[in-house]
């Protein structure tokens, strides 16, 4: 599973990749999870506002933090 | 560019349909997010159900659309992803389909009237590009 964070490097999108990271720790998931700074690799999803959240390539959540539920029903699903 | 944590996040869509009316509200449009008035996005993206489109829609903070005429293509598509923006409409100004010329001064009336009743100025805070949370 591939997990990217999109954001440049603001407080939400540092706690959305401590969420994600300690979710999928405690779900045993494996996965690749990735940082995302990059403005141009970030608006190539579309995204207009982060953090940004992306599961497999398809962007989850954007704009917000996600719940924990909402995070692990995205990585279990 | 993207706008960093969604604090305060403004997008602006337009219909940006064939006929004339459709032409002056992307116009419109543009001349909006180039004013700083909000940031503007690709409807064709929500529409094709392209998921970082529909997810940027569903997280802003404030969702706008200029419809040329009152099919209101953009309202609708947003709407259909559960997104309920504010919503313009061009013919509501007076504007007649297929009767309207596409000039710069009905643009910039057309402007002017969506920033009134929108209560922006010059004052109104920006939405720019760029910098992260004063970062």
């Amino acid at each position: 599973m591939k997990i990217e964070i999109l954001g440049v490097g603001c407080a939400k999108c540092h706690k959305l990749e401590e969420m994600v990271r300690e979710v999928v720790k405690k779900e045993g998931v494996s996965a690749d999870i990735s940082k995302v700074e990059d403005f141009k690799k970030i608006m190539a999803y579309g995204v207009m506002t982060t953090p940004a959240l992306v599961v497999n390539g398809e962007v989850k959540a954007a704009g917000k933090i996600p719940s924990e539920d909402q995070i692990k029903g995205w990585i279990k699903g | 560019m993207a706008e960093c944590c969604g604090g305060g996040s403004k997008l602006i869509y337009s219909c940006a349909g064939s006929a004339d009316v459709g032409e002056i509200a992307d116009r419109v449009t543009r001349k909006l997010r180039d004013e700083g008035f909000a940031k503007m996005t690709c409807l064709a993206g929500v529409g094709a159900g392209l998921s970082g489109y529909v997810q940027s829609a569903k997280g802003a903070d404030e969702v706008i659309t200029i419809d040329g005429c009152a099919t209101a293509c953009a309202r609708k598509s947003l709407e259909r992803i559960g997104v309920h923006p504010t919503s313009y409409i061009l013919t509501d100004f007076g504007l007649e389909k297929h009767e309207t010329p596409v000039t710069d001064q009905i643009v910039a009336e057309v402007l002017e009237k969506i920033k009134k009743n929108a209560g922006f100025s010059a004052a109104s805070p920006r939405m720019t590009d760029g910098g992260c949370c004063g970062v």
